[in-house]
């Protein structure tokens, strides 16, 4: 509880005590966000970078997905040192990945006091059948999906903010493109169905009725949408843009290029300006190298990150 | 909510945009990104003529900082469009851990209370002396606060569905 709940005096406030970790202000921080850019950084040094360059967020980690899948071996939470550093570094949100079905790295990731937990594929799962029941969690947490049913799944668990996965540490946006186009195209058709069709949706779907007729009804994810996973260039970012995603992760993609403070300022600015491809041409201009990547379809199936989760 | 009240709505993202708009509202986000993509985009010395020309504005929580003249707990190059005489201290309960909904009396909209959503947001500190303080916390730091055609609320009216704010900013455009 923040100071207001114990400085609170005045009787007639009484009835409705102030109430923290509310589905309202965990989904409303992901709507803050909207239009931006979320970025990965796994140094306080790069987190001040990142905000200075204009992300609305960064996500702390110890290795950037291209470093995850280089080097192998288990991918875990980051040090709580490291996130500390962090979270005192900068004044924007912070987030950290726990694994997937790991409640405690995500109780942990709560207690440090981080603002937004991602429960994510690009670290090693932590159990291959559950996710994290997310409800019971003050702090909000973000998921992976690849098509509509895992998303409404992970919102059934409690998760406040979707990202589509793409294929992280590969600088290949195909992936992100193919699920950001799943997610949207199968909520067209959702709202396209009539009432007596989404009994068998939800079946399909293997997601509960009452969200899939939410969906249907309003055309939308009940939460924020962004998208992740391959995304490199300015023009990557403002092509998730027009694609639909409320905003972009950008992993590996900046601190992997030549010049990391422009290139991140450049995406910012195309995530902003992605309608206008005169803006996105300048700020497309003078970046440098960027992140060497890797093609998707070069990565055989059991190095594919998206698969993971269900 | 402006658009179920009634009013037409079109996005300011360039210079340009700001021609026949009659009322601002600058909404939540990262205060930090808000000031920097103004200044990249050329809209903060338009912005700043626009207000000190009395347009009237409603700005929520970044919002509420960017109308601020002062800044307690902000990056050292952040800069401000300014407006509101007052001091706006940034994330001034903590992190998302301690974002909240609470009850807010505020008498200049009638007797039922405000039900707000505060997310990492930041309170006022020191109004000056021509700020009307709409409501305080019990403990008596401002989060709501009006002078002449400018609203600046610490909390999201939107978030929890309350059209009061935005009606009220709606009177300063019609009276403007």
């Amino acid at each position: 509880m923040g100071r207001y709940h114990r400085g609170m005096t005045d009787t007639t406030l009484r009835p409705t005590t102030p109430s923290t970790g509310t589905t309202r202000v965990k989904r409303g921080l992901a709507e803050m966000l909207k239009g931006g850019v979320i970025m990965d950084v796994v140094t306080a040094e790069q987190a001040r970078i990142a905000e200075d360059a204009g992300a609305v967020a960064v996500m702390a980690l110890e290795r950037v997905p291209a470093d995850i899948r280089a080097q192998g071996g288990v991918a875990r939470m980051s040090d709580p040192d490291l996130i500390d550093q962090i979270v005192a570094s900068v004044s924007i949100p912070v987030m950290a990945k726990a694994r997937i079905g790991h409640i405690v790295e995500a109780q942990v990731l709560q207690a440090l006091g981080v603002d937004y937990i991602d429960e994510s594929e690009v670290l090693s799962p932590a159990d291959y059948a559950n996710h994290i029941d997310k409800w019971p969690f003050t702090t909000p947490f973000v998921c992976g999906a690849t098509n509509l049913g895992e998303a409404l799944r992970r919102i059934t668990e409690g998760a406040a903010m979707i990202r589509s996965k793409g294929e992280a540490g590969t600088g290949d946006v195909s992936e992100a493109t193919k699920h950001i186009r799943t997610i949207t195209g199968e909520i067209r058709a959702l709202s396209a169905k009539s009432p007596d069709e989404l009994y068998v949706a939800a079946k399909e779907l293997q997601a509960p009725y009452e969200l899939v007729t939410e969906v249907a009804r309003t055309g939308a994810l009940p939460v924020v949408l962004f998208t992740a996973g391959g995304v490199a260039t300015p023009a990557d970012a403002a092509l998730m843009m027009q694609l639909g995603a409320d905003g972009v992760f950008v992993g590996s993609g900046i601190f992997k290029s030549g010049d990391p403070a422009t290139r991140a300022a450049a995406i910012v600015r195309a995530t902003a300006q992605f309608d206008d491809p005169a803006a996105i041409a300048d700020a497309s201009r003078g970046l440098g190298e960027a992140m060497v990547g890797i093609n998707v379809a070069d990565l055989p199936a059991p190095h594919r990150l998206a698969q993971r989760g269900w | 909510m402006l658009r179920s009240l009634g009013a037409e709505v079109v996005p300011v993202r360039r210079p340009a945009d700001l021609d026949g708009v009659a009322g601002l509202v600058i909404p939540g986000g990262e205060s930090t990104v808000i000031d920097k993509l103004t200044r990249m985009l050329g809209l903060a010395v338009p912005l700043r003529e626009r207000i000190s020309a009395g347009m009237p504005v409603l700005g929520t929580c970044a919002g509420l900082i960017l109308l601020s003249d002062r800044l307690a707990d902000a990056r050292p190059d952040q800069q401000t469009l300014g407006g509101l005489d007052v001091l706006t201290r940034r994330n001034a309960f903590g992190g998302q851990n301690e974002s909240f909904e609470a009850d807010l009396r505020v008498p200049e909209l009638g007797s039922r209370p405000v039900h707000a959503a505060f997310i990492r947001a930041p309170v006022v500190e020191e109004p000056g002396e021509a700020v009307q303080v709409l409501a305080a916390l019990p403990d008596g730091r401002a989060v709501a606060v009006e002078q002449g055609a400018l609203l600046g609320l610490s909390f999201h009216p939107e978030v929890t569905g309350e059209p009061r704010f935005h009606e009220r900013f709606l009177a300063h455009v019609r009276a403007a």
